[in-house]
């Protein structure tokens, strides 16, 4: 048996040989197109102890988010902004290939991409959640976890990060500058909120190319046989904020007519979000 | 787009920093090299092919590359943990998964390649100048390539599109550009970004960042020949 195969299962192997061979007669499983998307489902709110929270399933895979807030304090070079942290795992129960343990590389580089398009885009106001610069800001943790893996955790992880943000509440800014001196014996969960606004949407949208094909969304078993996988995170205005080559190489020609399917894309997968009332 | 446009640094928006290259400066190594690209200096070691080990994480069909980015404790400003960063990991997969384009693993089975990359000194843009650099000692080493693989940057900064960022221009700019290239085979083998830039920004610094990269390419290939040259005095001096 070929050294590709090592450590895969009986069943995985032969969805591997199936997407190869429907994407060479450029078919796919389902009778997706190259350039359709699975179902997505989004749903907010999933997790009530959180400050805000998504469930994203993008065909069988299952992405959880949550966003918290925490007082902390700034980073030197930056005294008059808040704190960003994204972090996002791969579950032992998302794959047999999961395994439980500190982030790997790859779940590091998809929870950098995430964290670029959400940062770069202008997605939060990072001079609005100070409550005294250089000493105390608010620090926003968005942590996502695939449940379940079959292909493109990134987008999917991506509209969870964006759908949990886009509704959480964030404890009042003015209320806590008002109580200051009390603030640190008063769990930050009991402070009044409001709505967390956001202004900007990033939108990460993956592309893969299988022997000069450009396919959409690729499951679990497309992305190991496609030759390369890039994702490009566009904003409502156009604009580019992210790209990532996660796999392989392509032509100076493919960079362009990746990035075009991607901005065609983008535009879909942000009117879904504007379905389920996430929207500027 | 005007040449009179002068940067932080005093360069033309197209113009690269001053840099060098030079090849097997490691006496230990199978294969190494040093880049000076402005302050930025990077020293890559290559080790292998060799046997891998365990051996059953050897792969029967081909190399495993390893790859490492470091950067020194002292090579910022302010002092890095010599602990490897999320970003040196983010980083370290990046280079190898461009340089793994190139390098014919499948002539060493069940054999290791490992490459370290240490940045001494960093002012912006070492992920592309790490990868030229290792290109160029993957090559000392004799490691049978497709191509060689060559990065450079760009990115925007006070609204222009300018070649190969610097530190102060990647902090204060508005976007970064790294891509690396397989020359000959046409191919893009690294390619991020971040920050904001429309298509048509987009396509202007991909464009600019190409041409930087064809020109360190001939630098690589200078430093290589330079290295065969000297080999040759060398060997010209133990016949005499």
């Amino acid at each position: 048996m070929s050294e590709k195969y090592k450590n895969k299962t009986l069943a995985e192997i032969i969805n591997i040989e199936q997407a190869k061979n429907l994407l060479n007669k450029n078919l796919r499983k389902g009778d997706r197109g190259l350039l359709d998307y699975r179902d997505i489902k989004i749903e907010t709110g999933t997790i009530k102890k959180a400050f805000g929270s998504a469930t994203v399933n993008l065909g069988d895979t299952v992405v959880v988010a949550g966003v918290n807030f925490e007082l902390g304090t700034p980073f030197i070079d930056t005294p008059n902004n808040a704190i960003l942290l994204v972090e996002g795992e791969i579950l032992p129960t998302a794959s047999v290939e999961a395994e439980a343990g500190p982030p790997d590389e790859h779940e590091i580089e998809i929870s950098r991409v995430i964290d670029r398009g959400i940062r770069e885009s202008g997605m939060i106001n990072f001079e609005k959640y100070v409550i005294i610069p250089g000493e105390t800001v608010i620090k926003i943790f968005v942590d996502f976890n695939i449940i379940n893996d079959d292909g493109n955790i990134i987008d999917a992880a991506n509209l969870a990060a964006v759908a949990a943000l886009a509704t959480a509440e964030i404890p009042k800014v003015e209320y806590i500058r008002e109580h200051i001196d009390e603030v640190n014996n008063i769990n930050i969960k009991e402070i009044p909120r409001e709505s967390f606004k956001v202004e900007e949407i990033p939108i990460a949208n993956t592309i893969g190319i299988f022997d000069g094909k450009v396919l959409v969304d690729p499951d679990a078993a497309e992305e190991e046989v496609v030759d390369t996988l890039i994702t490009f995170t566009h904003l409502s205005t156009g604009e580019i904020c992210s790209v990532q080559l996660l796999k392989g190489g392509l032509t100076y020609e493919e960079v362009f007519k990746t990035l075009d399917v991607a901005y065609q894309k983008n535009l879909e997968l942000r009117e879904i979000l504007k379905n389920n009332g996430i929207s500027l | 787009m005007s040449n009179n446009f002068k940067r932080i640094d005093g360069r033309t928006p197209d113009q690269l920093r001053p840099y060098k290259i030079r090849a097997g400066i490691l006496k230990n190594a199978d294969g190494s090299a040093e880049i000076k690209l402005g302050k930025n200096w990077i020293v890559v070691g290559v080790y292998g092919p060799k046997e891998h080990f365990p051996k059953f994480e050897a792969l029967q069909d081909r190399a495993i590359l390893f790859c490492r980015y470091h950067m020194a404790p002292y090579s910022t400003t302010e002092r890095k943990s010599p602990k490897p960063s999320r970003r040196e990991i983010e980083l370290s997969k990046v280079i190898r998964s461009a340089l793994e384009e190139a390098v014919i693993l499948e002539r060493f089975p069940e054999m290791s390649i490992d490459i370290y990359i240490e940045v001494l000194q960093a002012e912006g843009s070492t992920r592309v100048a790490s990868i030229t650099a290792a290109s160029v000692a993957l090559a000392e080493a004799g490691i049978p390539m497709k191509d060689m693989v060559v990065g450079c940057s760009a990115g925007k900064v006070n609204g222009k599109i300018v070649l190969d960022i610097g530190e102060t221009e990647d902090k204060e700019g508005e976007a970064d550009l790294p891509i690396a290239i397989m020359p000959n085979l046409k191919k893009v083998v690294l390619l991020q970004m971040d920050g904001k830039l429309t298509h048509e920004e987009f396509k202007e610094a991909f464009e600019m960042a190409l041409k930087g990269a064809l020109e360190l390419y001939e630098e690589q290939k200078r430093a290589l020949k330079d290295l065969i040259e000297k080999m040759k005095e060398l060997e010209g001096e133990s016949n005499e």
